[in-house]
């Protein structure tokens, strides 16, 4: 079945035919070619395609298309202002070597934005780790990714984003 | 994932022709159990009614004594909602550890009660504070509404509007994760409300029980010292990789008396 | 160089900016015009012969541009998938060597082996029609439980290896160790499982493929640690295309693990149906197919004695290991359980003599092959799991019996009765250092108190020693090894002065980016934004072995210098043509060329220009150009070694673990970027305590099921499951490469195992519990402490 969907992604209004089947990660990926949000499982638990619709950080690929219909899509892709000037958590990131081979990365990124501002820009150690729960990370054993989200909550709030 | 057809219905009532008129239709709420099924072509709907737009099903309101919680409501709303919080503490901390953080964004609390899977947390809740919950036709009473392993008292068609919970004077929950998927391997609602004292069980069993003789124990003495020797037997329950009947009876017991001191605190 | 970006500086990575903003290449980000797309269709058994495999009513579904089956292949005289490491047995003679079809073409041998491939031109397509492939299966018993693989009666994998066994193999001599024994004050007995792992690099393993029928050049993009090897597999062993008429590309690569080294049945069938599709094609695995399908690690079951003296002198080890290949040999299968295993029994002692037999057994299971570490967490395990009962059956402090037996730092380089020789080390103050950052002074206050709050807890040590450095040829080419280990570099100047550097060694995760640059930033002076690392493609990089057993820097970074030193070489003669001044006579230091004692210089960059516009170049004596290659052949392994400690407690009425307190000191040789070996020693350090705690892949013993096939049933670590890391360092530097250095990658996980289960037996022992298996999950960890009390109270 063929659906007409719309929706605005990283501010832009987008839209597409789909199957009522299609996920919006793959609405994401294969329709607007935009790939920097990743799959890395088939049963909703691993993080990578964590994206912001509605000022909600959901996973992608547990979302229909169409169920977004409408919606304000923010990925990794919208995050940055420029090339040259990261959003604080991307820059926190890249500070504390939070990232090494960068396919969890994404979805890491999205939701611990999303975490800094669920929890007002205050957080300890225990809360990262509790709410990185629905983000697997295979290569940094999380140490610098918790590092890195400490350092971001208070660079978020003095950039006011 | 089979093609299907997709409804996004604006009202109840749309919701449920769809699904009568088409016989093999599933509806989604937050479909944090659907679509993974549908992923693993576990499921084969010739249609998929959305419950996105039916505004009338989500919310909070406080009625009388009662949180009377939509079907459509999320699992991070019943979390961080001021009202739960205040009347029924133990229910936003329920709702605030089920799944992860993007799960509380889409999941919702008729989706996880009409699915009743075995390892769901909110089937602990609705029984232990006895619960109603309301559909588009009728009226149910917790103890009636859950049937056995992913089974309820829902016919075709019907849909769960809302659940109303009895505000309780003690409650609370604690739940011992499955390692690797996070759900509830065993979780223990333990509530004392106007109508007496509720030890309902998640996750151990094929379906959501009451353990009758720790709610006698309590009803005399709410501490956790009272169902200190009260043993539940690990026949029937779950066995899986992650734990045995045996492991999970006896989790039974380590998580109600938990749940009790917690409720007490 | 400068400090600040030079060997040994925190340097940020240079590949982070295109991985935080989404604009990193994976395989399955490629997009390729009119591609199609396959699925693969995968036993539902662990053993059955197919009986009939009808595809008709699938080809004619929609979308669906062609199906393969084994029988094609077969038709098509394709090659079998290789293992390209010969081990011999006790008695000299070849492993036994199973055919290995690409697809199966009358047998599957495990659930998940490939029986056809759909392409179409949608996922979806492919999978619907894969739905209606027919295949009848006449299901067979299956061999899955490995202790029991050479029992009498147990099914067989493959006729061409009777009794299901690849090879007894040994290393030793079996009788001057029994003699030890005879004279032991003391024997230590072990049983222990390695468990079975499972590796789930973050990126599923994907392939994409097309042909250019003008030229007859066929373009694979693989998931792949190592290009090189994979093209060379598929050319000269399965496909039989012309080497240099396959380019093989892996670009960024989303962990690997050593997952991603071997070449699979998959990958080859895409690049082989790309030219009868005549049109690209792409695959990607869902997780699922990952869980059944990608190489699985570790899988023993073992047996250790150690022989002590009284005063707690090693005198000798024996060892007996089963290690499970699966149901056909991977690439390098044969190699990890004898090579990368028992070589490392010695451990970081003086242990005499050593003897392990280890058999090799087929299951229908899926293959086991290299992960993280390969063999040597396997050897730590057993060595250090066997120490500290010894220390505990002795009531011997574990950290003083270790002390006692190290290695001394005078006796390097140290023949060990294992065949390696460790070139260097100093165990006793990184012992001392750990201990010193783990407070274990205060260890039994702190046991004290937690018992306080009803928990148990326990402390333990693991002090591990790898041999990494993938690795001298000449010495693994007479252990049966099918290729040379050496590593390859290009220094390609460009005329502007900037610098291309083509490295055979591949970053999946590893910051080759950065710290290669670092490298050429200190020994060239050249701005590290003037420096491009190029990796992972065979027609831009010389041909190289890739990246696995902690080789890239101390093999793949030794050939940057090598080649460093040509360019320098050659600068000088260029140099002092443009300073009329000798050869002799002219010294490089910080990018610019000089003649001794005087004012005169030439920077790099003019030397450069100047080598791609002779005008005034010394022609007869130099060729123009600045572009130099270098091979390494290192003449060792590396010996990176230390110390972990970790400290955890354990809830009685739940089982549950919880670590409170990880402490590793490592040596490493020096270190290039202290922010990146960090990095690589967090990762580790959370795969091995992820094996000791969570991980741990089941099947069903009677079906072949893989329970443990998601997510949802196999444990991956996630961040609560850890604390903070205490880290430290002491440098030997490498002798015998120019570095210094060691490798970094695997000591984590190498280690960690032994420390988690040693500190959980410490935790328990108050309780009587002798032995728990890993995983010690909470449910294995209460049912241990019930089993011992069930035991005291018979």
């Amino acid at each position: 079945m063929s659906i007409s969907v719309a929706m605005t992604v990283n501010g832009k209004a987008v839209s597409g035919k789909v199957e009522a089947r299609t996920l919006l990660v793959q609405f994401l990926r294969e329709h607007l070619g935009m790939t920097g949000t990743h799959v890395g499982c088939d049963t909703s638990q691993c993080g990578a395609c964590v994206v912001d619709v509605d000022g909600k950080s959901v996973k992608s690929c547990t979302i229909l298309a169409v169920q977004a219909e409408g919606s304000k899509v923010i990925t990794i892709e919208g995050l940055a202002e420029s090339p040259d000037k990261l959003h604080p958590m991307q820059e926190a990131f890249r500070e504390n070597h939070a990232l090494q081979c960068g396919f969890c990365t994404p979805g890491m990124v999205m939701s611990a934005i999303d975490m800094v501002k669920r929890h007002n820009y205050q957080l300890d150690e225990a809360t990262v780790r509790r709410e990185l729960e629905g983000n697997l990370c295979r290569c940094t054993g999380y140490h610098n990714i918790v590092k890195a989200i400490l350092a971001a909550a208070p660079a978020m709030k003095s950039a006011g984003v | 994932m089979y093609d299907f057809a997709y409804h996004r219905p604006k009202s109840v009532a749309d919701a449920v022709k769809l699904l009568k008129d088409k016989p093999e239709a599933r509806a989604i709420s937050g479909g944090m159990t659907l679509i993974p099924t549908l992923k693993q072509r576990l499921a084969r709907p010739s249609d998929v009614v959305d419950l996105g737009a039916v505004k009338e099903l989500s919310g909070i309101k406080l009625e009388g004594t009662n949180v009377v919680i939509g079907g459509m409501t999320k699992h991070a709303e019943v979390a961080t909602s001021a009202d739960v919080k205040a009347a029924i503490p133990a229910l936003a901390h329920l709702a605030g550890h089920i799944g992860d953080p993007q799960v509380r964004n889409r999941g919702t609390i008729g989706g996880s009660v009409a699915n009743n899977d075995p390892a769901a947390d909110y089937p602990g809740a609705v029984v232990a504070l006895n619960a109603t919950v309301t559909t588009n036709t009728r009226k149910i009473a917790a103890d009636e509404f859950f049937k056995g392993l992913f089974e309820t008292a829902l016919a075709d068609g019907e849909l769960i509007t809302s659940i109303s919970f009895p505000k309780a004077e003690k409650a609370a929950y604690m739940k011992f994760p499955n390692p690797a998927s996070r759900y509830a391997m065993v979780g223990v609602f333990v509530a004392k409300t106007a109508a007496g004292v509720r030890v309902a069980v998640t996750g151990a069993g094929p379906c959501v029980f009451r353990v009758k003789a720790m709610e006698d124990a309590l009803a005399k003495n709410f501490s956790s010292a009272a169902i200190k020797d009260i043993t539940i037997p690990a026949d029937g329950l779950n066995s899986d990789i992650h734990g045995s009947a045996e492991y999970r009876a006896h989790l039974v017991g380590v998580m109600a008396r938990r749940a009790v001191d917690a409720a007490n605190k | 160089m400068t400090a600040a970006t030079g060997i040994g500086a925190r340097v940020l990575r240079t590949e982070d900016k295109r991985f935080l903003t989404g604009t990193g290449r994976y395989v399955d980000d490629l997009p390729l015009a009119r591609a199609t797309y396959a699925y693969f269709l995968r036993s539902p058994h662990a053993h059955a012969k197919i009986k009939n495999l009808d595809i008709s009513a699938a080809a004619k579904m929609s979308g669906v541009v062609n199906i393969f089956t084994g029988k094609d292949l077969v038709d098509a005289k394709v090659g079998g998938l290789i293992c390209g490491w010969v081990v011999k047995d006790k008695h000299g003679e070849p492993h036994k060597a199973p055919p290995h079809p690409v697809m199966a073409v009358d047998t599957v041998r495990y659930v998940g082996d490939t029986v056809a491939m759909v392409v179409a031109n949608s996922y979806d397509d492919a999978k619907d029609a894969a739905e209606a492939i027919k295949v009848d299966y006449d299901v067979q018993p299956a061999n899955i439980d490995l202790a029991k693989s050479f029992d009498k009666g147990s099914p067989q994998v493959h006729p061409e290896a009777p009794g299901n066994l690849i090879y007894d193999w040994e290393i030793g001599v079996k009788a001057d160790v029994e003699a030890a024994f005879a004279k032991a004050a003391h024997v230590t007995k072990l049983d222990l499982i390695n468990n079975r792992l499972i590796p789930n690099a973050m990126e599923p393993r994907a392939a994409a493929a097309e042909y250019d029928k003008g030229t007859g050049n066929y373009t694979l993009w693989s998931t792949s640690q190592n290009p090189h090897v994979l093209r060379l597999i598929l050319s000269a062993f399965v496909l039989g295309i012309p080497e240099h008429k396959l380019r093989v590309v892996a670009p960024d690569v989303g962990g690997g693990f050593g997952s991603k080294i071997f070449c699979y049945a998959d990958e080859t069938m895409v690049c082989w149906a790309a030219s009868r599709v005549g049109r690209p094609i792409k695959w990607t695995a869902e997780r699922s197919e990952s869980f059944q399908t990608d190489c699985h690690g570790r899988d023993h079951v073992t047996h250790a004695e150690l022989a002590l003296d009284k005063d707690g002198k090693f005198l000798a080890l024996k060892v007996e290991t089963i290690a499970n290949m699966g149901a056909y040999l991977s690439t390098f299968a044969t190699a990890v359980p004898t090579y990368l295993y028992a070589t490392l029994l010695a451990g970081q002692y003086t242990t005499p003599l050593i003897y392990a037999n280890v058999k090799a057994a087929l299951t229908h299971t899926a293959p086991v092959d290299a992960y993280r570490g390969a063999g040597r967490p396997e050897a730590t395990f057993v060595v250090e799991s066997i120490v500290s009962k010894a220390a505990a059956e002795m009531k011997i402090d574990p950290a003083e019996l270790r002390r006692k037996n190290f290695i001394p730092s005078t006796a390097f380089p140290y023949q060990t009765p294992v065949a390696l020789q460790y070139d260097s080390g100093n165990y006793p103050p990184i012992i001392d250092e750990a201990m010193k950052m783990a407070d274990y002074k205060g260890f039994e206050a702190r046991r004290t108190e937690a018992k306080s709050r009803g928990k148990l807890r326990g402390i333990g040590f693991s002090s591990y020693i790898e041999a990494c450095g993938l690795a001298p040829s000449q010495v693994v080419g007479s252990l049966g090894a099918g290729v040379g280990q050496w590593e390859s570099a290009q220094i390609k100047f460009n005329p502007t002065g900037n610098v291309q550097v083509m490295t055979g060694a591949h970053s999946h995760g590893q910051s080759h980016e950065t710290t290669f640059a670092q490298i050429i930033h200190d020994k060239l002076g050249v701005p590290m934004d003037q420096i491009e690392i190029v990796h992972g493609d065979t027609a831009t990089t010389p041909f190289g072995m890739g990246s696995y057993g902690s080789r890239s820097l101390a093999v793949g970074g030794s050939a940057i210098v090598k080649a460093t030193e040509k360019i320098i070489a050659k600068g000088k003669k260029v140099a002092a043509h443009l300073m009329e001044a000798s050869v002799a006579d002219v010294e490089f230091e910080n990018g610019v060329f000089k003649v001794t004692g005087t004012d005169k210089n030439v920077p790099l960059a003019q030397v450069v220009f100047a080598a791609y516009v002779p005008h005034n170049y010394p022609l007869a004596e130099v060729e123009p150009g600045m572009d130099e290659n270098a091979f390494y052949d290192p003449a060792n392994f590396v010996y990176p070694a230390g110390t972990q400690i970790c400290e955890l407690e354990i809830d009685p009425d739940t089982g549950t673990t919880e670590i409170v307190n990880f402490t590793a000191i490592d040596d490493f040789g020096n270190i290039i970027n202290p922010m990146i070996v960090e990095g690589q020693v967090h990762g580790g350090i959370v795969q091995g305590v992820g094996q000791a705690l969570l991980e741990g892949a089941v099947y069903d013993k009677s079906t072949g099921q893989l329970i443990s096939g998601s997510f949802m049933d196999y444990t991956m670590p996630r961040a609560d499951n850890f604390p903070s890391f205490k880290l430290g360092y002491k440098v030997t530097p490498c002798p015998h490469n120019p570095l210094g250095v060691k490798g970094c990658g695997e000591a984590g996980a190498i280690a960690s195992p032994a420390a988690v289960m040693n500190a959980i037996h410490n935790a328990l022992a108050p309780v009587g519990v002798k032995h728990v298996e890993m995983p010690a999950t909470p449910l294995n960890v209460w049912q241990s402490i019930k089993g011992a009390q069930r035991q005291a109270a018979e």
